[in-house]
């Protein structure tokens, strides 16, 4: 008796999981279909309402090739850009972008596994590995900004207007003034530690240096109610400035620049990348009509441009001898 | 406090223009939950009933990992489904990865150890007489079932709301395994986040105000059906 209870117990639970993963194809093929008519009307609505009524009567259209994941950093969504050239990159070519915005130490994780089909970066050093790897190829410069070194107003270190990144870190290092660092592997953090290690010096573990681990924005947050030093990307900086009562207090060394490239994952290392729909992405981020509104993109508060278009270009051409890392 | 009457005043606009694709959003997250608790209701009731009625060698045990599993870390939930449905994970090729599905099924897990435990423990606390009533006037098990799920409808109904709460007001595993993607799988939760990091607090604190008067108005229609079954 008690053993037929479990085993029926058991044999429900499987049939809902059953249920689950029939259903759950039955949502994901539908959304394929659902897609074109809300990308034809832009109402996303459509697409939300639309989907139940789709599962029932549309064929199988099996996913993937439709498909493009684009593991990128956060700087590129919290600041808006993807906005406006996801659309439009979608409206084209008739792909759909899942954008993954998390820091670009996750994001090239994510194309070292063939988790994502086209990556947008900046961690040079990093992005390297990758080619060297063979797990993406085709790497283009897409953009360029600079990071700044912000601080508060009363600047304990010293700091403002010195022309060396390096300097300024060297005295915050010797004021013992409090730093916030993002911590998380991404491309900023990796520039980050970059810089502190030509100033040979160690910061981790000192009282005054800390690590949030999360993204630019919030980090910004964080150094924002602690009055304290952070190195941040300018667009996030310029997006964010209304709310912040810290102050510009570092910029123009070459070392700052902050270089975003394309590339995609190589579809050769894995199975399911959608290499096509990579390339489709990478190539639009390079071409004219994508330089042009990434050249024409403008901060909705501060009205200033926050990325500079930099496609045929190469790292020598702006300036930076070996990219950081 | 100037910013919550700013993201107050924010909410409101939002509400009459629906911007923000907030209905959309807002129709997700009850979509996303509303079918994690469904599922996670048959799979609650079924292991709930088999350990509140059943005798057996380490049932002790079986109580106290549900209780563990009613506080099951999202995040950690979000990893684990996340490893699973990565495309370089065991399941890749279903291509659930950054979908609703992929969102339902973190959340299911998520409000199934809550239900369960409520369940058992309301079964537990009915009269075991009434069962044995129903054996004798000749009850087939499926039909004892719904007569002592019936009997303890208030108490599941709490399971209900404890389940649903959990699984709107859960963040971990949405952005994980959900990646936050406009017009996808974006849910009032993450937008919320999202807004935060880009210095949106008035959106944010908007979004916030409409997940607080989604989850009451949910709560709201549950309670009222409760209270008139007592009555």
């Amino acid at each position: 008796m008690k053993r037929a209870s479990w085993l029926a117990a058991l044999l429900l639970a499987l049939v809902v999981a059953l249920g689950l993963v029939a259903c759950g194809g039955d949502e994901e093929e539908s959304k394929e279909t659902a897609t074109p008519e809300a990308a034809a009307t832009t109402t996303p609505q459509a697409a939300v309402t639309g989907t139940p009524q789709a599962a029932t009567s549309t064929p199988v259209v099996r996913s993937g090739p439709k498909e493009v994941i684009l593991a990128t950093t956060t700087s590129t969504q919290d600041s808006g850009l993807l906005d406006v050239l996801v659309p439009e990159f979608e409206k084209d070519s008739g792909y759909k972008v899942k954008v993954i915005a998390v820091g670009s130490g996750q994001a090239l994780a994510m194309g070292q596994r063939g988790d994502a089909d086209v990556l947008l970066v900046h961690a040079p050093g990093s992005e390297k590995a990758l080619i060297d790897d063979g797990s993406a190829i085709n790497r283009r410069l897409v953009m360029h900004n600079d990071f700044i070194i912000l601080g508060p107003d009363k600047d304990p270190a010293g700091i403002k207007g010195m022309t060396s990144a390096v300097d300024s870190l060297k005295k915050v290092f010797d004021t013992g003034s409090s730093f916030i660092s993002r911590g998380d592997d991404s491309g900023t953090d990796k520039l980050e530690k970059s810089l502190w290690k030509k100033a040979e010096l160690d910061p981790k573990g000192k009282s005054w240096y800390e690590e949030s681990g999360q993204g630019m924005g919030a980090t910004l947050q964080i150094a924002n109610q602690r009055d304290a030093y952070i190195i941040c990307d300018r667009a996030t900086y310029l997006a964010q400035s209304a709310s912040l009562a810290l102050t510009l207090l570092v910029e123009g060394d070459p070392v700052l620049l902050n270089v975003y490239s394309v590339m995609q994952v190589n579809l050769e290392s894995f199975d399911l990348v959608n290499g096509p729909g990579g390339e489709a992405f990478a190539d639009f981020m390079v071409s004219e009509k994508a330089q042009q509104m990434v050249g024409e993109f403008v901060d909705k508060k501060s009205g200033k441009p926050l990325f500079i278009p930099d496609a045929g270009k190469t790292y020598e051409e702006l300036g930076m001898k070996t990219p950081f890392g | 406090m100037d910013l919550i009457w700013e993201g107050l005043r924010e909410s409101i606009r939002i509400i009459r223009t629906g911007d923000y694709a907030l209905w959309e959003i807002t129709l997700r997250s009850l979509l996303v939950s509303g079918s994690a608790v469904v599922l996670s209701l048959f799979l609650g009731i079924a292991v709930g009933a088999a350990i509140a009625f059943n005798e057996f060698r380490g049932r002790k045990l079986v109580f106290s990992l549900i209780n563990t599993g009613m506080g099951l870390p999202p995040v950690v939930v979000g990893l684990l489904v996340s490893i699973f449905l990565w495309r370089s994970g065991p399941l890749g090729h279903l291509r659930l990865i950054y979908t609703p599905t992929a969102m339902v099924v973190a959340q299911t897990i998520i409000a199934t150890p809550i239900v369960t435990g409520f369940t058992a423990a309301a079964l537990r606390n009915l009269d075991p007489r009434l069962r044995i009533q129903l054996y004798a006037l000749g009850a087939s098990r499926l039909q004892m079932l719904w007569v002592v799920l019936w009997e303890t409808k208030l108490p599941l109904l709490a399971a209900v709301m404890a389940g649903f709460g959990g699984a709107i007001s859960e963040i971990g595993a949405s952005q994980m395994v959900g990646g936050n993607i406009a017009g996808d799988t974006r849910v009032l939760t993450t937008a919320i986040m999202l807004e935060v990091s880009r210095g949106n607090f008035a959106v944010a604190i908007a979004l916030s105000a409409i997940l607080l008067v989604v989850i009451f108005a949910v709560s709201l229609v549950l309670t009222t059906v409760q209270q008139q079954e007592r009555r």
